[in-house]
């Protein structure tokens, strides 16, 4: 009995001092205002650990961070931790075995009862096993309107997309840019995807894209979408800008009506300084099915052979995952938390809407955990395309849509 | 020299026949001995070219044929993928705009250097000056050139914007956000940042004529500009293929310069093929699409060299 304390005690002692001050690198791609300090939340709670937060921010968003990421982890220069969003992006990887298993601390913290929706965790989970910890739910399905554009147009804010149309040419008329849209393809996508879900209805895009039904892809309800996004490619047609803070920020100072985006971007309006309500408005789901997807942000944690590392990997798991980070981490970053069991009372209205939605449970899986990488990419081109091609017909593009519903795995 | 080259496939062929019961040539060393030490030290070199470049070429032609996504799996589907690739709308745009943009990069960039080199050869002063200036935008990189005439071609606040300061109000310049000639806004920055070290290789290669040919055209009255047709451009032949390698080398691999100035927009406008490659084999995950597209990349650089290899050096070995 002596002889194993005394042996555990030296292999605690040895991994002590290895385990102490491990600094962890953290990849992710959030850099924009609101983004960062939301980040900074996380690395303040680990960094009052004993560890230190290594930060590895990548700009340029998730399709430049995410090649980068995957590629540093296959070429055996892994990370401490990165974000990544959950679902199939990170699939091959984890049964590669090249992903840290969490299933210990996750049954310890008992992950599974405090994760709302508990679909965040199960795309964490493969076989069995859990892979990742949530770290926030966002949804896509809003549009933010600009308070100032619309007085200075002299017409009312939209209550929803039919209003919003039918302000646009208004707005087109006093000088504004009617929609803002940045011009990197996954936001070309988001927000058809958005339109599809407010157009089309629920349950055509659950067949589309849960159950890959090609024929509803190339039917009717989705001709209405497509025919809606060709009109709306032309309010967007003035929004010159790459990056989608920069198109809200078209929409923070007034020089646009509105802009498609997930609730990230309310982090941005916080930021400005802007009040939910008076500054600006945000309509769930277009303002006509409200709903929201509840896609987010996981934070994955590459095998590493250094037992010490492994600690800090699981130290930070749990920090990310606590009370007072989920709160401190979402008031900033604008998302709603992944657990159920916290006191948002110092959310705002938009985030209150969120949270109202998500307890009705009127929520959506997000595309990324039903459609492979590859099938997103592709119709990431497809709609890149679409939307700034004006001569490319809505009939063409829905039966190349179709096409990539029919072949995808 | 020619039988300084034969010497390898000698000493292969007396191998060979050595295993033959030939005992009269036990004194003479072994061909494949001779040069010992120059043989070792260009081992490595060997190797690197056997395995990295043409290992890996056989690799990755092999893995176009699998369904391999994230990880290569040798699960074959034929040529699933070829089909695929010439049935996307984007690897055709991006194929057309590698078409415009060889060849307008490839005749202006031989046009400017080669004018630059001939107006900076007429013995101008400051020439130092003027040759710094022309080349330094080669210093920068792909990355530097692409923002940079990002924002000279903005029309919020580049060209358009200074010219429309100046009174012009109607004016209109905004390559980079029309999707008919985006392209061409790539091709001014590729031109700019190119034609200065193209310029320099010519600028080599007029100096390396000698003095006797220009009083020669001198003495028999031919004009300066019909000299520099007939008679230097011929004669410097063996600079241009050197500028047209480089130029063709940089004009495949073009990539960093798209990302910069457009990331393939607006839409997918301009897309070119190395793009491709690398948003399907990384951002995608499908390294398979990646591998095929890439393939095809080789597979036109070689449609294009082979016929000129042999024509360059089959044709010399008959001569």
């Amino acid at each position: 009995m002596t002889l194993t304390k005394a042996l555990l005690g030296a292999t605690a002692l040895c991994a002590a001092s290895a385990a102490h001050a491990v600094d962890l690198e953290v990849t992710h791609w959030w850099t924009s205002g609101g983004e960062a300090a939301a980040v900074a939340e996380f690395a303040k709670a680990f960094n009052a650990t004993e560890h230190s937060w290594v930060d590895g921010a990548i700009a340029g968003s998730g399709g430049t961070a995410r090649p980068i990421i995957i590629s540093r982890i296959l070429g055996g220069d892994p990370m401490g931790a990165t974000q990544l969003n959950h679902g199939r992006q990170a699939e091959e990887l984890v049964e590669a075995g090249l992903m840290l298993d969490l299933t210990d601390i996750a049954e310890e913290g008992g992950w599974r009862d405090i994760v709302n929706p508990t679909s965040l965790l199960d795309s964490c989970t493969v076989d069995g096993r859990i892979y990742c910890v949530p770290v926030n739910i966002h949804s896509w399905e809003w549009i933010w309107l600009s308070h100032k554009a619309f007085a200075d147009a002299g017409v009312d804010v939209p209550s929803n997309w039919d209003e919003f149309v039918e302000a646009a040419p208004v707005l087109e008329a006093a000088g504004k840019v009617p929609l803002a849209l940045g011009q990197q393809p996954w936001q070309s996508n988001g927000a058809f995807g958005v339109m599809t879900i407010a157009i089309a209805g629920i349950d055509a895009w659950k067949s589309v894209v849960i159950d890959k039904d090609a024929d509803m892809a190339g039917g009717p309800e989705y001709a209405r979408v497509f025919e809606a996004a060709a009109q709306a490619r032309l309010f967007a047609q003035n929004s010159k800008v790459q990056d989608w803070n920069l198109a809200t920020n078209l929409v923070i100072t007034g020089q646009a009506g509105g802009q498609i985006m997930g609730d990230w971007a309310q982090g941005e309006f916080q930021v400005a300084g802007q009040v939910a309500g008076e500054d600006y408005t945000c309509l769930p789901g277009l303002g006509v099915n409200e709903i929201i997807s509840t896609g987010g942000d996981a934070f994955y944690f590459p095998v590493n052979d250094d037992p010490a590392v492994t600690a800090a990997q699981k130290e930070l798991a749990k920090v990310m995952i606590s009370k007072e980070t989920q709160v401190a981490f979402n008031l900033k970053k604008g998302s709603l938390p992944v657990r159920g069991d916290i006191d948002l009372s110092a959310a705002n209205d938009c985030m209150k809407k969120g949270l109202e939605i998500l307890a009705e449970g009127n929520i959506l899986p997000s595309a990324d955990q039903h459609l492979s990488a590859d099938t997103q990419g592709q119709i990431e081109d497809l709609m890149v395309e679409f939307w700034n091609d004006p001569s490319y017909s809505a009939a063409d593009a829905q039966a190349r849509y179709a096409a990539i519903i029919a072949d995808a795995d | 020299m020619g039988a300084q080259w034969e010497a390898p496939t000698l000493a292969l062929a007396d191998e060979a026949a050595s295993e033959t019961p030939r005992v009269k040539t036990a004194r003479r060393p072994i061909q494949l001995f001779r040069n010992m030490t120059a043989k070792v030290a260009s081992i490595p070199m060997v190797l690197t070219a056997l395995v990295i470049f043409v290992g890996c070429t056989v690799w990755t032609v092999v893995h176009s044929f699998t369904k391999s996504r994230l990880l290569p799996k040798l699960d074959f589907v034929g040529f699933d993928q070829y089909e695929r690739l010439w049935g996307t709308r984007r690897w055709l745009v991006s194929i057309e705009n590698l078409a415009i943009f060889g060849i307008c990069s490839m005749i202006l960039t031989l046009v400017i250097g080669f004018t630059l080199a001939a107006m900076l050869d007429r013995k101008i002063r400051f020439e130092n000056t003027f040759r710094t200036i022309y080349l330094y935008p080669f210093a920068l990189s792909f990355i530097v050139t692409g923002l940079a005439w990002q924002w000279i071609l903005n029309p919020e606040f580049g060209v358009q914007k200074v010219v429309r300061s100046l009174g012009w109000e109607g004016f209109a310049f905004d390559p980079l956000y029309n999707q008919d000639i985006v392209i061409y806004g790539i091709l001014i920055a590729a031109i700019w940042q190119g034609s200065g070290l193209i310029m320099c290789i010519m600028l080599a290669g007029l100096r390396g004529i000698d003095e006797d040919i220009w009083k020669a055209t001198r003495v028999d009255g031919i004009p300066v500009w019909k000299t520099y047709i007939r008679v230097i451009i011929p004669m410097m032949r063996p600079v241009f293929i050197t500028a047209l390698v480089l130029i063709a080398s940089g004009i495949i691999k073009v990539y960093d310069l798209v990302v910069a100035q457009t990331s393939g927009g607006p839409g997918i406008a301009s897309e070119v093929p190395a793009k491709y490659v690398y948003d399907k084999m990384f951002k995608d995950q499908n390294l398979a699409q990646g591998f095929a597209a890439s393939t095809m990349m080789l597979l036109s650089v070689v449609i294009i060299l082979i016929p000129w290899a042999y024509l360059e050096f089959g044709g010399k070995k008959r001569g």
